[in-house]
C-alpha cells in the first residue's frame, strides 16, 4: 500500500504570538485546533482522528482529545520529538488509506519562553529514566553542545567552515524580514553571526533557532472530504521516517536519520530531489539544516557547505527556496519543536500564500522535514513530499 | 584533577559491574558472551546478537577524541564551569563515548588526538571517566 495522493491537508494554522504569557498549554492546542479547522472549513465535530506528541499537556492524547471534547475512531501519539508532526501527517494519511478515519487533526503547543521551568522538568524527568542516563549525565550535554559535536566533526571531515554554516541563518533573516509575525524579523549578515558570542564552539548564538511559544496544527482529510472544501487543499504525496541511535557505540556525527527517510518519501512520491520547488527544513540550528540537505540528497555528502553558499537557501531564486517563513532560526520554534511550522509553511508556498517577497512561482512540489533529538546521535527524522492540489 | 560537576550515578544490578570496577580506578566493558561484540553503553543485553548475556572486560583506558565542543553556556551546574570541554572519545575497543576532556587548556584539544582515562569520584562510591591528553 501507498499514500500517494491518499490524504490531502485540508487546513493549516500557526498561532501568531511568539510570547503567551496569560494561557495554559492545554489552551494554546485548542487555539491553534480551532485555526486550523477553521481554516479547512470543517468543525471539531467532523474530526474522527487525533495526533498529538510529547508537548501535549498531562495524559497527551487522553487529556487533549477529553479537552476539547473529540469523539475518536482513530488516535496516535507518536514521539519523536521536533520531528513528530511529520510522522503523524504520514501516519493520519495512512489511516486515511485504511479507513481509520477521515478528519486527522494534529496540533502542537508550548510555553517554553514563558514557563522555561515546568519544559526542563519534563525533559529531565525523561532523560532520568532512560537506560543511558548514568553513563551520560556527567558530561556537561547540552542542546547546543550536542549539536556543536557534530557540526565540529562536519567541519573536520569535510571541511565545513563557520561563514558556510552562517548562510544559513543570513537566508532564514532574510525570508524572516516578510514576516510580521517572526520573532527576529531583522536582516543578519554573515559577519553578525560569527561574531555572535559562541555557545558551543563551533557554534555561535546566531546559529542557534529561537525559544517561543506558541504552536500549530494541520488537518489531513480523505480525498472525498478535501473534493467539498472550498479551500485549496495539498496532497500527501510522500512520507518516510527513521529512528537514527548510536548503534551500539558506532556513534556517526556526519549524517543523519534524513538519509533514510527521504529516499523513501521520494520513492513513494515518485520524484528526486531535482524536483522539489521549495523545501521546509528542521533548523533547530544551522548545522542541521547543513547535513539535511546533504542527506535528503540536495547535493553530495560534504558538499552542503558550498550548496548553502552565496544565497543558495534565498527564496524565491535560489538553488533550494527555504524555510520562507523564517524558520525556527528567527520566527518560531513553539515548544521547542519546529517539525509544525515546516508543514504549514511548506502549505503556505503551495497554496501560493507565501509572503509576495519569497513565494516561489508556481510551486507544485515542497518537502517538509522534521528532526527529532540529538542530531545526528540519538534522534527521528521524518520526511514529507507535498503536491499542490492539482498535482 | 578536574573540579567539574559529578553526581554519584544510578546503580542498577544491571551496571553495578562497571561502576564496582570504577570504584577501584578500572574501566571495564560488558562483552557479549555469544557474539563477542563489545557493548556500549553498558548493559546485559546485546543489541547485535540481540541476546542476553555479557563478560566484563578490562578496558586499556586509552582512546582517541572523535569529536569534541568547548560549551561556553552550561546548563544547571555547569553554567559556572564554563568553559569546558564535551567530546566523543573513540576508545582502542571501539566504542565512541561521551566524556570531557580536562587538565589541559580547552584550545589545544582536537580531533584525533590521544587521550587517557582520569577518574573523577563521586562521593557514593563509583568514579565517572574523563579523558587528558595522553601523556
Ligand atoms: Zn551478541
Amino acid at each position: 500500500m501507498t499514500i500517494c495522493g491518499k490524504a490531502s491537508i485540508a487546513g493549516a494554522y500557526e498561532h501568531p504570538l511568539r510570547v503567551i504569557p496569560d494561557r495554559t498549554v492545554a489552551q494554546v492546542h485548542a487555539d491553534v485546533a480551532v485555526g486550523a479547522l477553521a481554516d479547512a472549513g470543517l468543525s471539531m465535530d467532523d474530526v474522527d482522528g487525533y495526533f498529538c506528541a510529547g508537548d501535549a499537556p498531562g495524559f497527551g492524547g487522553f487529556s487533549m482529545a477529553e479537552y476539547l471534547g473529540l469523539q475518536l475512531r482513530h488516535i496516535d501519539t507518536t514521539e519523536t520529538g521536533g520531528s513528530s508532526y511529520l510522522c503523524h501527517v504520514g501516519h493520519a494519511a495512512a489511516a486515511i488509506a485504511a479507513g481509520k478515519c477521515s478528519v486527522a487533526l494534529v496540533t502542537l503547543a508550548g510555553l517554553p519562553r514563558s514557563d522555561p521551568a515546568s519544559m526542563m522538568a519534563g525533559a529531565r524527568a525523561m532523560f532520568a529514566g532512560a537506560p543511558e542516563a548514568g553513563f551520560e549525565m556527567n558530561h556537561g550535554m547540552t542542546i547546543h553542545g550536542g549539536y556543536a559535536l557534530a557540526a565540529r566533526r562536519h567541519m573536520y571531515e569535510f571541511g565545513t567552515t563557520s561563514e558556510q554554516l552562517a548562510e544559513i541563518k543570513v537566508a532564514a533573516s532574510h525570508h524572516a524580514q516578510f514576516n510580521p509575525d517572526a520573532f527576529l524579523p531583522k536582516a543578519v549578515s554573515i559577519e553578525e553571526v560569527i561574531e555572535s558570542p559562541l555557545v558551543s564552539d563551533p557554534l555561535h548564538r546566531l546559529d542557534c533557532c529561537v525559544v517561543t511559544d506558541g504552536g500549530g496544527a494541520v488537518v489531513v482529510v480523505s480525498p472525498e472530504i478535501a473534493r467539498d472544501l472550498e479551500r485549496r487543499t495539498v496532497k500527501v504525496l510522500g512520507h518516510g521516517e527513521a529512528p537514527k541511535h548510536t548503534n551500539n557505540g558506532r556513534i556517526d556525527l556526519t549524517h543523519t536519520g534524513a538519509v533514510w527517510s527521504g529516499p523513501r518519501a521520494f520513492e513513494e512520491a515518485g520524484v528526486t530531489p531535482g524536483d522539489i520547488d521549495y523545501a521546509s527544513i528542521y533548523d533547530s540550528f544551522t548545522i542541521t539544516v547543513l547535513e539535511t540537505i546533504e542527506d535528503l540528497g540536495f547535493c553530495e555528502k560534504g558538499k552542503g557547505g558550498a550548496f548553502v553558499a552565496d544565497q543558495g537557501l534565498r527564496a524565491p531564486d535560489g538553488r533550494l527556496p527555504f524555510n520562507t517563513d523564517g524558520g525556527g532560526l528567527c520566527n518560531n520554534h513553539p515548544a521547542n519543536r519546529g517539525g509544525m511550522t515546516k508543514i504549514i509553511e511548506a502549505v503556505r508556498q503551495l497554496r501560493g500564500e507565501a509572503h509576495g517577497e519569497v513565494q516561489v512561482p508556481d510551486c507544485q512540489l515542497a518537502l517538509a522535514h522534521g528532526t527529532g533529538g540529538s542530531l545526528a546521535n540519538r534522534m527521528g527524522s521524518a520526511t514529507l513530499i507535498l503536491g499542490q492540489e492539482d498535482a | 584533577m578536574s573540579d567539574l560537576p559529578t553526581f554519584a550515578p544510578p546503580v542498577t544490578p544491571e551496571t553495578k559491574p562497571f561502576w564496582d570496577a570504577t570504584a577501584e580506578g578500572r574501566l571495564v566493558l560488558p562483552r557479549c558472551t555469544s557474539c563477542q561484540t563489545v557493548i556500549w553503553y553498558p548493559r546485559t543485553f546485546c543489541p547485535e546478537c540481540h541476546t542476553e548475556g555479557v563478560e566484563w572486560i578490562d578496558a586499556t583506558g586509552e582512546g582517541t577524541v572523535y569529536s569534541y565542543t568547548v560549551t561556553h553556556k552550561g546548563d544547571g551546574p555547569w553554567r559556572d564551569e564554563s568553559p569546558y570541554v564535551m567530546a566523543y572519545v573513540e576508545l582502542d575497543e571501539g566504542p565512541r563515548v561521551l566524556t570531557n576532556i580536562v587538565d589541559c587548556d580547552p584550545a589545544k584539544v582536537s580531533i584525533g588526538q590521544r587521550v587517557s582515562v582520569r577518574w573523577a569520584p563521586t562521593d557514593e562510591g563509583p568514579a565517572v571517566p574523563r579523558f587528558a591528553p595522553a601523556p
